[in-house]
């Protein structure tokens, strides 16, 4: 597809927590709980505030439709900050200094006095009814030329649990906003700008790892399309999918449209009561509903059920805005007769309103508000059709499709957190920021200096323990063994049931310098982590694991084996090395590393088969 | 310099690579702090500030407000505390409302319970509250009262609220509920406590009580109001919702929320239980004490000419032997004092150890299991009423308005 012609604009919106100690605005640990780990609930009601010229945010009134009623679970790890219940403390340094040094990174404008403000978000997912946040640096610069326009450093939102029951634990956790410019032609574009600025972040060493610590959101839109706003794209995999089918669905949309008009298709504003005519149908939803209405689209048949994204159609779209009301779907013709809806009782539908071939009803069932507000909303979106794409805030579904959440939100309602104190960022400070060393650079480094395979290398860099690999090498351990340790060891062991969360990372180093000064055998590198997992000190490991046999007692070993297979050596010359190999180590028991053995068994062999020709000699 | 701009100006900022528009607020440590588009404030160079227009003031739409004449009417009577507060999303700047129809607007369920008069008293930060505005407040509500308010809410911050709830207790008789009221967390967050705590204060002034009590928040949770005694009432914690206490025994009467129901103990004075009536003289020269180990007996000293002193002394109300001189001298030349106890909890007597026996020895008088600052407040009414210093004696050592508790419940 050409996605330049298109004219696809695409811009994201990445959002990363930190590894900051503490959260944002508290000195709460940035750890998440399991559910049942919490110390208690409780429960408030939210309200929009006034603003001064008299309005409540749209995006707020629509949570404000019914009164809500939030539980929150807290913890001994959440404190009265995320309670809302005691002012913020001062903006984490620690946070701050992280953002300025990945805001650096990409080459942006610091601010001079960087603000903290309020903006409000009463979906319960802050219990303060705002989230507090604050706008950091400026433009950006990236790969393709475009650029990123804002770094904002703000508070996680609080996790929901379900319904109106959210879970604290992740309220305030430091995270990075990165917004850029709709800069990117193509959905690979996409893909590779984000794979991009998750590589800056991760280059820091400083932010969360793990499903849920990053979200992308993406913008898009497409010549005589909409803008549209795709929220919480987790895997970066699926980046490039998710432009692609919301390009798919704006064109289908947009010929669905030209039809329409071809057609002279409209949306009839009223809908009608046909409740009776369902009064002894076999499909249970439109049986038990009070009330069931239909919407009439005279000229929309067949294109309710056209697909506009795998698994999506127009239908799909009709029913998301009437999910808003509480029902659980709607029908419409295009797909009847189904869902224990006869043939009959469609002909008998059609009959009643006189409606011609070419017209969709659509079916909603439920009680009489609710079918009131389903149908209304779908009147709304059919009337989108006629006319286009509305702007929307959508939510993925699996495998990339996606589905309407809710309009595009106004510009931010936000004012000043008057409880945090602004923070100068001084042009020194900012300047003496350590830059990190990029992964990709980090990658092609290890492989130029260190000689590792780039597969391995591109492995390394993207693994958690990138770090913890270059203290290894910097103390003198191997790299292809730190590597082997670090990406393949401790994978198995925890694989085979031992917890390696209780190794800490001078543990491993202590063992590996170990194998190095050649205390204990690589063979036994699993066996004395294993028992360092489980309590046991690095020493005694060592020592019960590996009772290392010095050189000299390997050597001793080595020559009463090689003495007692005199004739077999006479035999095969240094060809022995191989079988008896097999015969050292069987006796050692992996105390000492093979490499070793190999050496002073060929030393042996060497010098047995010499004194063979020595003898021979002489008699000759 | 930022002189040049002033607040809602519509600048050009040149910051970073690109030009943005934005609003001028304010200046701060010498930087501009400009609101961008996208709704952050900045700190900039004012250098990097260009003008392009001076907007004329939007002015906020005027309000009416049609009231219920069925329903009860109330009187609000505001001293700072905010019940009601607006946004300027384009500034930043969240304003107090103060007028009826604007705390109205705000929190549209208050026309269901009553119809309101709203008076503004004064805007001061409850720190900055003194018995001359005790006097005013108390005047105000005696005025609304006489007026035929079925019952009157006084909005106040939180930090003082507990001294003028026990000031407004002795110096009014009652027939109708006088409710305080304010807010722990700011009026402007969707989250307040303002909305629930206010509909339960109207509640509870529509209710059948007759006293002067606060009511605020009784848990974490919005559930549950809690109505307590003016004189028993204490803030306990800086900042949570329900800081608000009854020291020595249990509020007397909840309001549930949101039914806005109120239940009332039996020991809640009932309305029409007295005529209204209004002694409004404090004696200013009286003062609170915490002992504390070590206290030099010169600091005693510095009370002489003093009215009355309240000292919070330890445990069962004792202070350090070496403070007995001082006190006795400071007795002897007319002071008035009391004890309390700065565990809160429990009633003071000073007849079980030697120090007791001395203190009481020296004239100083126990003052059961008030709270120091209602001991405080109580002291200067008394004083300021009552000049035969037997007579004041005799009052300080009865319960006027139910700041004794008389027997004393083993609840904490
Ligand atoms: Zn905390």
């Amino acid at each position: 597809m050409d996605y330049e012609r298109l004219g696809l604009k695409a811009g994201i919106e990445i959002h990363q927590q930190l590894n900051t100690r503490e959260k944002l605005f508290c000195h709460c640990p940035t750890v998440l709980r399991t559910f049942d780990e919490r110390s208690g609930e409780f429960f408030r009601f939210l309200r929009a505030t006034e603003s001064e010229l008299g309005e409540i945010d749209e995006a707020a009134k629509e949570e404000m439709k019914q009164e809500r009623r939030f539980c929150y679970y807290a913890y001994v790890t959440t404190c009265l900050v995320e309670y809302d219940e005691e002012p913020p403390a001062p903006l984490n340094p620690e946070a701050l200094e992280i953002c300025c040094t990945i805001a650096r990174t990409l080459s942006m404008t610091p601010i001079g006095q960087v603000h903290t403000m309020r903006k409000l978000v009463i979906d319960g997912s802050n219990t303060s009814g705002f989230q507090r946040t604050a706008l950091v640096a400026l433009d950006g610069v990236l790969p393709n030329g475009g650029s990123i326009e804002t770094i904002c450093l703000e508070e996680e939102a609080a996790q929901r649990v379900e319904g109106d029951t959210f879970s604290l634990d992740r309220l305030g956790i430091p995270l990075v906003e990165i917004t850029t410019s709709p800069c990117m032609k193509t959905p690979e574009e996409v893909r590779e700008i984000a794979a991009y600025l998750g590589m800056v972040l991760r280059s820091t060493g400083r932010v969360k790892r793990g499903l849920g610590t990053i979200r992308q959101d993406v913008n898009i839109s497409i010549r005589d399309g909409a803008r549209v706003e795709i929220k919480g794209v987790q895997e970066l995999d699926l980046i490039a999918e998710v432009v692609r089918r919301e390009v798919l669905r704006q064109q289908n949309l947009l010929s669905i449209r030209d039809q329409l008009r071809d057609r002279g298709a409209s949306v009839m504003e009223e809908p009608e009561d046909v409740t009776g005519i369902f009064r002894d149908t076999k499909s249970s939803i439109l049986k038990k509903a009070h009330s069931v209405l239909a919407v009439r689209l005279p000229g929309f048949a067949g294109l309710a059920g056209r697909e506009i994204q795998p698994g999506r159609r127009l239908g799909s779209e009709f029913a998301d805005y009437a999910r808003k009301c509480g029902v659980g779907g709607i029908f419409h013709t295009d797909e009847l007769p189904a869902y224990g809806i006869t043939a009959e009782e469609v002909g008998q539908l059609r009959a009643m309103l006189r409606a011609g071939g070419d017209e969709c009803i659509v079916l909603v069932a439920a009680d009489e508000k609710k079918a009131r507000c389903a149908a209304q909303q779908v009147v709304i979106r059919a009337g989108w059709a006629l006319r286009g794409i509305p702007e929307e805030t959508r939510k993925m579904l699996e495998e990339g499709s996606t589905a309407y959440m809710r309009p595009l939100p106004g510009a931010a309602r936000m004012y000043p957190e008057t409880d945090v104190f602004p923070v100068t960022i001084t042009a020194d400070w900012y300047s003496s920021l350590p830059l990190p060393e990029l992964l990709t650079t980090k990658r092609d480094r290890f492989v130029r200096e260190l000689r590792l395979d780039p597969a391995l290398a591109a492995q390394l860099v993207s693994s958690e323990q990138v770090g913890l690999f270059e203290k290894m090498v910097d103390a003198g351990i191997s790299p292809s063994l730190a590597a082997r340790t670090l990406l393949s060891t401790l994978k198995e062991l925890s694989r085979s049931g031992t917890d390696v969360r209780y190794l800490s990372d001078e543990a491993i180093m202590e063992v590996l310098s170990a194998v190095e000064g050649g205390e204990a055998a690589k063979e036994a590198i699993p066996a004395i982590l294993g028992m360092v997992a489980s309590g046991t000190t690095v020493a005694e490991a060592l020592r019960k694991c590996a009772p290392a046999l010095s050189r000299d007692e390997l050597r001793e070993i080595v020559r009463r084996i090689v003495e007692d297979r005199r004739d077999f050596i006479a035999e095969r010359g240094i060809g022995a090395l191989g079988p008896l190999m097999g015969v050292v180590m069987a006796e050692v028991r992996g105390s000492v590393d093979g490499k070793l053995v190999s050496e002073v068994l060929k030393q042996e062999i060497a010098a047995q088969v010499q004194e063979n020709g020595n003898r021979n000699g002489k008699k000759v | 310099m930022s002189g040049e701009y002033s607040s809602g100006d519509i600048v050009a900022c040149t910051y970073g690579r690109t030009l943005r528009k934005g609003t001028y607020i304010t200046s701060r440590d010498g930087h501009a702090v400009v609101k961008l588009e996208s709704g952050y404030n900045v700190g900039v160079p004012v250098t990097s500030l260009s003008l392009i227009s001076r907007p004329e003031a939007v002015q906020p739409p005027e309000v009416t407000v049609v009231q219920d004449e069925t329903l009860p009417r109330l009187s609000i009577v505001s001293t700072g505390g905010t019940i009601a507060s607006r946004i300027d999303y384009r500034t930043g700047a969240v304003t107090s409302q103060f007028d009826a129809a604007d705390i109205m607007r705000a929190i549209p369920r208050l026309q269901t319970v009553g119809r309101y008069r709203a008076r503004k008293l004064t805007t001061i930060l409850s720190e900055n509250m003194t018995p001359a505005i005790w006097q005013e407040l108390a005047g105000a509500v005696y005025e609304e009262i006489e007026d035929g308010a079925a019952g009157v809410i006084v909005t106040h911050g939180t930090d003082t609220m507990a001294y003028s709830a026990a000031a407004l207790s002795f110096m009014l008789d009652t027939p109708v509920p006088v409710i305080f009221v304010g807010s722990q967390r700011s009026a402007d967050r969707p989250s307040s406590d303002n909305t629930m705590n206010a509909l339960c204060s109207a509640s509870a002034a529509a209710a059948d009580l007759g006293e002067v009590a606060v009511v605020m928040h009784a848990s974490t949770n919005d559930d549950i109001c809690a109505i307590h005694r003016g004189t028993r009432v204490r803030k306990m914690h800086t900042s949570r919702r329900d800081a608000f206490r009854s020291i020595g025994g249990l509020p007397i009467g909840i309001v549930e929320y949101p039914s806005l129901t109120v239940r009332l103990e039996p020991c809640a004075v009932r309305r029409g239980s007295v005529e209204p009536a209004l002694r409004k003289n404090l004696e200013e020269r009286c003062a609170i004490l915490t002992f504390y180990p070590g206290m030099s007996p010169a600091v005693i000293e510095t009370f002489s000419g003093y009215a009355g002193l309240i000292l919070s002394g330890t445990g069962l109300g004792h202070v350090s032997t070496l403070l007995i001189p001082p006190l006795r001298t400071l007795i002897e030349q007319g002071t008035m004092v009391v004890m309390t106890s700065q565990c809160l909890h429990g009633r003071v007597c000073d007849r079980v150890y030697d120090t007791g026996r001395d203190l009481l020895r020296a004239g100083v008088i126990e003052g059961e299991d008030m709270l120091p600052e209602t001991a405080l407040a109580k002291m200067m009414w008394v004083l300021g009423n009552e000049k035969d210093p037997a007579h004041a004696e005799t009052l300080m050592r009865s319960d006027l308005k139910g700041e004794f508790s008389g027997r004393s419940t083993n609840g904490l």
